[in-house]
């Protein structure tokens, strides 16, 4: 069956079964490799992506499911002042080590900024507890969400 | 955080390897084709292959291109730890150009040029800590290599000569300071210059170090942030189809019953392929190979370790920890000692099979055609995988290409050729590249793990509290003797007994000795951290039982046995401060301390502990002092103590693989927990400033993080853990 999805603003037509998750269509399907496979049953938050500015993890997320709603990935979320001052928020303050886990994390960290501009330690704990990093970089992460937080609204 | 101490001086120890690579080094220059300078310093006593006199100059070190681009070619692997920026600054240091004029490539298989010349690896391995203490001076001397000649360039076409003329990024200055000529204008030129010879090449003194000791940021963080990074996970080839993978859940299993049929009557799904001991299904896309992998029902016939249990193993091991022994060390008579001690104290340790959990789950890309194979993997031991897939194929070595990838966390999983053998084996069925992917429960349940470890140890006090008598018998499976085996020698694993052999405290009548039990159904391998993972937490928990023993400060006892080691001393010095040692803590609270001496660096951890009423346990703040000699960044030496607590803290909670039916009980990150971002504690590092060789540190917060920890719940509680992990027992 064929799906219409409208992935960082663009309408991308895929031939696959309708249970096939959302990650695998953007990897495989689409080439977008930007995120990633980490778990498969949403317990690390490396394929996270926005599904209409809500962070969702796209490995359980099934094509069927997505409709009409606009798919936003890490190759797109700098197009948008916000998403931009994360990534350059990581930049600053060297957050990355293996850099994996790391779209998903800046995907949960802009989501999270959008709803809530100046997150207290206990939000960004609800928001960014899903995504995992084996390399322990969590404490750059807070700061880096607190530095992007610092910069001027859009 | 990090601060560096400032008060403290540098002071100068002896190199920690032979002043010999430089005399030994073959400096090897030439143009490339397209009109550039290439450069490499290979190590020809120290490799396997001998190098060829007329190389082709492409696998150089370092390529310096017409535009000016310096292009190093990186003998280790990215994985995290920074070493593509760290290798960069060394270059641009001696070179003297700005970090960002160079463009980093990963390195293909070559022993020859690539080789990490520390001796325990003197192959193009990344492990055991040691890529800054084995590149530290090769990498310097290519730079400054260069440099020499194109400044010679330069001066030959001035007139003038070379030591009057100065260089400032890439670009050469005549004595009066009035004419310039860039590198790039000079390639040509300094091609045909005589190299100088490596021992005739005077090295940057540290205080004319623009780059080295600075904090610049990690060079490829700007893909990182954006996606753009390509792991091995993310290669894509023309026509490539990919492939879901089970393997047998039990060691030595093979699939008996696999409904074909039905895998490829799923949309997508290519082929079904059968091997030795797993199945894969191949397809166009996971989510079709998957589906296919399920719709398979593959039922296993289990073999022989069908009935391997934790219990079992852990009998098993104990039994064999009553010994004999193959002495590691062996100096004064602790027999004598210890049956003249006025007290005996005696204690048996225990840490669990571990598994890696790299977020990058295991896979491999291959192309297997009639006489060649070619790979894309990211892996830690290239020129190992590229002979292993060799020797499989029956095919000569250079018909194995290997395009090595960033690593998504390697931790030691990707030194292992395992995972790309099994894509080899699948893949000579199937026409075309095929990207094989672990689900994370293969990654989990099919990992080489961390060996189970039962130690027994033991000393005497004299009258006044201090050991007079200290025994440490090892006793798990021997890495050494299974994956390297010219270096098991004599029966004893070198690495099983690291940081047990030679603890950085004045002990005397000391005996340790290693026994080799390897147990059935399980392989075991490398885990970050190696052997001062294990050792770090017994020898460091057993100094503490023994300060309680004598009534003594934790670190007061220590600081009574570091009297001739004043590297270790001055870290554990600084952690005390810093930590704010001795002040009262709340009840429920407390602090507990360790000290290391692994990898060429010196540690010293504290960590502070809240237990609630249930007596979980919450790490509140960690606190690290290092001395890893000349601090070549601090930002990244910062980063890796917060990465190596982590991972270290991760394992002593609650880290553990168990066995149940020949079968890993654990599966996914719902049963292997990984540390998440609200338990994380604040962690402060501490650097040590110094102007010896530079140490590793990859994997040094992680050996010393357990033992402060449960030190700290001892502190606490007065609960002494001697079985890992904290939250079973």
């Amino acid at each position: 069956m064929t799906y219409a999805l409208k992935i960082n603003g663009t309408r991308q037509t895929v031939d696959v079964d309708g249970d096939t998750p959302l990650l695998w269509v953007l990897r495989d399907v689409l080439k977008m490799t930007g995120t990633k496979f980490g778990c498969g049953v949403a317990l690390c938050g490396a394929c996270t992506v926005h599904i209409d500015g809500v962070a969702t993890r796209s490995c359980i997320t099934t094509v069927d499911s997505v409709g009409d709603s606009s798919v936003t990935t890490i190759e797109a979320v700098g197009r948008t002042d916000l998403g931009r001052r994360v990534q350059e928020a990581w930049l600053d303050l060297d957050v990355v080590q293996c850099g994996y886990c790391q779209s998903g994390q800046i995907m949960s960290a802009a989501a999270l900024l959008a709803s809530t501009p100046h997150p207290t330690d206990a939000e960004i704990n609800d928001a960014m507890s899903g995504n995992v990093c084996r390399c322990g970089t969590y404490n750059r992460i807070r700061d880096a969400i607190k530095r992007a937080a610092e910069g001027k609204q859009p | 955080m990090i601060e560096l101490d400032a008060e403290r001086l540098p002071r100068p120890v002896a190199s920690c390897y032979s002043k010999k690579l430089s005399r030994r080094s073959l400096l090897k220059v030439g143009a490339t084709a397209a009109g550039g300078l290439a450069l490499a310093v290979a190590l020809p006593s120290w490799s396997n292959a001998a190098v060829k006199e007329n190389d082709p100059a492409l696998n150089a070190f370092v390529r310096i291109e017409p535009n000016g681009r310096v292009h190093l070619t990186i003998p280790s692997i990215e994985m995290g730890q920074g070493i593509y920026t760290a290798m960069s600054m060394l270059l641009a240091e001696e070179l003297e150009v700005d970090l960002d004029a160079v463009t980093v490539e990963h390195a293909p298989p070559n022993d020859a040029l690539y080789a990490n010349p520390i001796p325990i690896l003197r192959q193009q391995t990344t492990g055991a800590s040691a890529s800054i203490r084995g590149f530290w001076r090769p990498l310097r001397l290519a730079g400054a290599a260069a440099r020499l000649m194109l400044v010679a360039a330069a001066a030959k076409q001035w007139n003038v000569a070379a030591s009057a003329c100065s260089v400032r990024s890439g670009v050469v200055l005549d004595p009066s300071g009035t004419k310039s000529l860039a590198y790039r204008d000079l390639l040509r030129s300094a091609a045909s210059q005589k190299a100088p010879a490596p021992d005739q090449i005077k090295l940057k003194p540290p205080e004319q170090f623009k780059l080295i000791g600075k904090s610049p940021k990690r060079i490829e963080a700007a893909d990182k942030v954006s996606g753009r990074t390509q792991f091995g996970i993310d290669v894509i080839l023309p026509g490539m189809k990919v492939a879901a993978l089970a393997i047998s859940p039990v060691m030595g299993g093979r699939p008996k019953d696999v409904n074909k049929a039905a895998a490829l009557a799923t949309k997508g799904v290519r082929q079904v392929v059968t091997i030795d001991q797993a199945v894969a299904v191949v397809a166009d896309h996971m989510g079709a190979a998957k589906k296919g992998l399920t719709a398979a029902t593959i039922a296993w016939d289990d073999g022989p370790n069908a009935s391997v249990d934790s219990k079992m193993l852990v009998e098993q091991l104990k039994r064999a920890s009553e010994g004999p022994g193959v002495v590691a060390r062996n100096e004064g008579h602790f027999e004598e000692a210890f049956s003249g001690a006025t007290r005996r104290i005696e204690a048996t340790y225990e840490l669990p099979f571990l598994a890696h959990a790299a977020m990058e789950p295991m896979n491999c890309t291959v192309h297997v055609r009639k006489n060649s194979c070619e790979i894309w993997v990211g892996t830690q031991i290239p020129t190992v995988t590229q002979a292993a897939v060799a020797a499989l194929l029956g095919i000569p070595q250079d018909a194995v290409v290997i395009h090595n990838q960033y690593i998504g966390g390697g931790f030691g999983r990707r030194l292992e050729p395992d995972g790309t053998l099994l894509a080899v084996q699948i893949g000579k069925q199937v026409d075309g590249p095929v990207k094989v992917i672990w689900s994370r429960e293969e990654d989990i349940q099919h990992d080489i793990y961390r060996p189970y470890y039962y130690d027994r140890i033991s000393a005497g006090l004299d009258a006044a509290g201090q050991p007079v008598a200290w025994d440490h018998r090892v006793c798990g499976s021997s890495i050494i003797a299974r994956a390297v085996p010219a270096l098991f020698k004599n029966g004893l694993d070198f690495d099983a007994v690291e940081g047990a052999a030679e603890p950085p405290y004045a002990l005397s009548n000391i005996l340790v000795d290693y026994v080799r039990a390897e147990p059935p159904g399980v392989t075991t391998g490398f885990w970050r951290g190696v052997g001062p993972a294990h050792n770090v937490f017994v020898v460091e928990s057993f100094i503490d039982e023994l300060a309680a023993a004598a009534g003594k400060d934790p670190v007061e006892y220590r600081r009574n046995l570091l009297g001739h080691n004043p590297r270790a001393l001055a870290v554990l010095n600084l952690a005390a401060e810093k930590a704010g040692w001795g002040k009262p803590m709340p009840a429920g609270k407390g602090r507990g301390v360790a000290v290391q001496f692994a990898f060429g660096s010196y540690l010293s951890l504290v960590a502070e502990v809240a237990l609630d009423e249930k007596s979980t346990v919450k790490v509140e703040r960690v606190v690290c002092a290092v001395d890893c000699g000349l601090p070549v960044n601090p930002l990244m030496i910062d980063a890796q103590v917060q990465s190596g607590t982590i991972f270290g803290l991760t394992a002593a909670l609650r880290g553990a693989i168990t066995f149940k039916d020949g079968r890993v009980e654990q599966s996914n990150f719902d049963t292997y927990l990984p540390m998440r971002i609200e338990e994380t504690p604040r962690i402060e590092t501490y650097i040590v400033p110094s102007a010896a060789e530079p140490g590793g540190l990859g994997e040094a917060a992680t050996a010393i993080v357990a033992p402060a920890v449960t030190n700290a719940i001892f502190a606490a509680a007065r609960r002494r853990i001697r079985r890992l992990p904290i939250e079973s027992t």
